[in-house]
């Protein structure tokens, strides 16, 4: 047993209500720069529908993750090393800015300088890339957002195209008209996984999962812009930063958890629903786990992984291992453990990609309450809603397809969960006495429905010892807000932008500038 | 002028490459990268580059066995002048074609591509420049001083003129009377070697061979100094071992 530490996520996608200030507060932290324009670290994306990039969780196309070789072995579905390498002058699934979206802005100083005429003066859309005036704004990030175009769209989803070729047989189909539609919002960041591929990927090493938190991070003066890792990551969480020319990805706010605070989409989500917490896991089961032959049992398997914090064995061993003694008490006392482990709530994102994903989600069970309610019935009565899951085929189906490759039990299992809480905790609402007490449903209404900050958020500061150099951390050593030279950021270097002989520009401090410029600016090329 | 082109500035070339080469990587691992513009424009890249780059490193190769494996070498195991001949025209043509006609798409994406086209610099206008001259210029002198039967024999001129550099005893009279065009090619490419450190063509130099034998997944220590340093160098440790 080779015991290691990370701090992971659970989103409980019941209270998402996709007001997306979970990407922009990202947005405004780590990617308001050049180069970076069309990148969001965090997105939410209407589900069923083609996410961000389009259609990116379809692997025969975009080649993301891992799979097995003839002989059960694990290999980049991407290609084997020397295939890698052979094809590193041009990497032929690579995805291009479009395929996420062109990022653009808005000609706004024609408002006020357009000479007087006839016509109302427009702001024209400008493409951030070629700069260039744009025609149409064709897609975004969440350009389907609510369904939006979805009789076009829908049908596209890979999982509603999989749903669609495992019953071409019955004839049925999925029903995109409005009436029949279910949908919920699936934020989405990176998922740190145990087994990441985008770290596999890397020619030169640049990539690395930190040993002491599991927060996975590229090395900034490693990385040579080979841009493997973007087509590795099958959640499509590696982004090429096209001015820098290097790959940069969510950092779990490092800066913020490394002094116990939680990232920032967890801290400004309105709908409180993203858990942070410890999880320790047997790194020597890892690969076995990855390599599981079923997709169907990886779930199972990465579950496999994870060690109790409660086991005084696995304690020993922690502690064996080197990981601090705040660690393992904050293991004991993680919300992410006990919905992922004791409460079985969550479940892993496409667990078929075989990376063993971090971020969990707690399953929506709204879809089926709305789908009761709508029908005239009580939506909170257990009868009905065990009816609903076992009725509503198609969001079950589709659920199961995003969360455990297809296999309904856990699935039903989760929502059957839920609405068994559902069921208890209105009848204590309502003053009569449950039939069966029971502390564990308490428990996890609790941390579901009510839990404050520090429930939700349990994360152990970085060594004691470094604490101050840690707060340090987040700015470059002898340098402060104050000195910093706005003007030092955005300027070309002498070998193309960002290059030339000074500090690393700090992101957040960039951002900030950036931003400022932007408020202020008249024109596009002012900013 | 002879001492000068053939006797000092190969040596001239060689400090700046080197000296270059280790001051950007102090100054500056942060901009040495390929600067990709794949994620711009992909269709045409993907057809040019990799001609390009497999025609470019075939060249390269050519070189390095046209100019260090002496006549006598190959002699000894029966592969005489003739078929030399033929070998380094057939081939070095081959992949000569295939860099200039990459190297052309690519400079044509470039062009017409606007958002290629906005993020390339002065800097990479001048490597351009210079690349497809030496590229242009090596073609010509090799077809205008080549036949089926017979080449110009740069094996007994040339390739020791660029041996004798490395004993530190020019023998710049040898270089002195190869054809004019060989040595244009020769002062560009030289040119060459002084631009690479200062250019994206850098990227040549950290060509990830490593990636071949290193596990899989790489671990890292959270650096104790903070973000901006330079992280110490960890073993990578891997989990497929
Ligand atoms: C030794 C191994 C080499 C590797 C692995 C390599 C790899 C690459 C990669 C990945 C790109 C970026 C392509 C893109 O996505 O835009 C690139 C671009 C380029 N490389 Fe190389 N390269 C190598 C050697 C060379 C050599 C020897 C030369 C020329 C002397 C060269 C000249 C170029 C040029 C000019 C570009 C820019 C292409 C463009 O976008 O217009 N490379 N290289
Ligand atoms: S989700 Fe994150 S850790 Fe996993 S492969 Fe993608 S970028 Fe790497
Ligand atoms: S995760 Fe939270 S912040 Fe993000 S869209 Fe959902 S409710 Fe809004």
């Amino acid at each position: 047993m080779r015991v290691m530490a990370q701090i992971a996520m659970v989103m409980n996608l019941d209270k998402c209500i996709g007001c997306s200030a979970c990407s922009v507060t990202c947005k405004q932290t780590w990617t308001n720069r050049r180069g970076v324009e069309y990148v969001w670290f965090n997105n939410v994306e209407t589900r069923p529908g083609l996410g961000y990039p389009r259609r990116y969780a379809d692997q025969e196309k975009w080649k993301g993750g891992w799979e097995l070789d003839k002989r059960g072995r694990l290999k980049l579905k991407q290609g084997g090393r020397f295939k890698k390498l052979a094809e590193i002058f041009a990497n032929p699934v690579l995805p291009t800015v479009e395929d996420y979206y062109e990022p653009w802005t808005y000609d706004y100083g024609n408002l006020q300088q357009a000479p007087l005429g006839e016509d109302y003066p427009v702001a024209r859309p400008r493409s951030l890339l070629s700069g260039k005036p744009m025609d149409t704004v064709r897609w975004s990030a969440n350009w389907d957002d609510n369904l939006g175009g979805a009789p076009e769209y829908g049908p596209e989803d890979p999982i509603v195209q999989k749903m669609h070729a495992v019953r071409a047989e019955v004839g049925a189909k999925v029903k995109f008209e409005f009436e029949q539609a279910f949908m919920f919002y699936l934020p989405r960041i990176c998922e740190h996984c145990l087994n990441p591929a985008c770290v596999a990927s890397c020619p030169s090493g640049a990539l690395y999962k930190r040993v002491e938190d599991g927060i996975v991070l590229v090395d900034q003066d490693r990385c040579r812009g080979w841009r493997q890792c973007v087509t590795a990551c099958p959640y499509k969480k590696v982004y090429f930063n096209h001015r820098t020319g290097k790959a940069e990805k969510c950092t779990f706010c490092y800066p913020r958890v490394e002094v116990g605070l939680p990232t920032v989409c967890s801290e400004t989500c309105p709908g409180r629903l993203r858990y942070l917490g410890v999880m320790l896991y047997d790194a020597d089961k890892v690969a076995d786990a990855a390599r599981t032959e079923d997709d169907r049992d990886l779930y199972e398997a990465q579950l496999g992984v994870f060690l109790d914090p409660a086991d005084p064995a696995v304690t020993r061993a922690a502690e064996a291992a080197g990981i601090p003694h705040d660690w393992i008490e904050a293991a004991k006392r993680s919300p992410v453990h006990k919905l992922i482990c004791d409460y079985r709530v969550a479940l892993p994102l496409h667990p078929e990609f075989r990376t063993l994903p971090m971020v969990w989600y707690v399953p929506p069970l709204s879809p089926m309450v709305e789908a009761v309610a709508d029908s005239g019935h009580d939506g909170e009565d257990a009868g009905n809603l065990f009816g609903a899951i076992d009725a509503l085929r198609i969001p079950v189906e589709y659920l199961a397809e995003l969360f455990t490759a297809g296999d309904t039990v856990p699935v039903r299992a989760a929502l059957g969960r839920l609405a068994a809480m559902r069921d208890y905790m209105r009848a204590v609402n309502l003053g009569a006495e449950p039939e069966e007490p029971s502390v564990e449903i308490e428990e996890l209404y609790r941390l579901l429905a009510i839990a404050k900050y520090e429930e939700r958020y349990v994360i152990p500061t970085a060594a004691m010892a470094d604490a101050h150099a840690m707060e340090e951390a987040a700015l470059a050593s002898g340098c402060s807000v104050d000195d910093f030279d706005a003007s030092d950021i955005d300027d070309s270097g002498p070998f193309g932008d960002g290059s030339g002989p000074k500090n690393l520009p700090m992101v957040t401090l960039e951002d900030f500038h950036a931003m400022r410029r932007r408020q202020t600016a008249d024109r596009q090329e002012e900013q | 002028m002879k001492t000068f082109l053939w006797g000092a500035l190969p040596y001239i070339a060689a400090a700046i490459l080197i000296t270059g080469l280790v001051w950007r990587y102090r100054y500056d691992k942060f901009g040495w990268t390929t600067r990709s513009s794949q994620s711009y424009e992909s269709k045409v890249l993907n057809i040019a580059s990799p001609m390009f780059h497999y025609g470019i490193l075939f060249v390269l190769l050519g070189h390095l066995m046209g100019l260090f494996i002496p006549a006598s070498w190959t002699d000894a195991v029966g592969f005489d002048e003739h078929w030399y001949n033929l070998l380094s025209l057939f081939a070095g043509v081959a992949a000569g074609a295939l860099a200039v006609i990459g190297i052309v798409m690519l400079i044509y994406r470039r062009r017409t591509t606007p958002a290629v086209f906005r993020a390339t610099t002065r800097n990479d206008k001048l490597m351009y420049v210079v690349l497809l001259a030496a590229i242009i210029m090596g073609m010509v002198a090799k077809l205008a001083h080549s036949g089926i039967h017979e080449g110009y024999d740069y094996r007994s001129t040339i390739a020791p003129w660029c041996r004798s550099l490395f004993t530190l005893n020019p023998k710049t009279s040898l270089m002195a009377d190869a054809p004019v065009l060989f040595q244009i090619h020769a002062v560009i490419g030289l040119l060459l070697f002084c631009l690479l450190p200062f250019t994206r063509l850098v990227h040549m130099f950290s060509a990830p061979v490593q990636y071949l034998f290193r596990p899989y997944i790489v671990y890292r220590g959270r650096d104790p100094r903070g973000l901006s340093e330079r992280p110490t160098q960890r073993g990578w440790e891997g989990l497929e071992g």
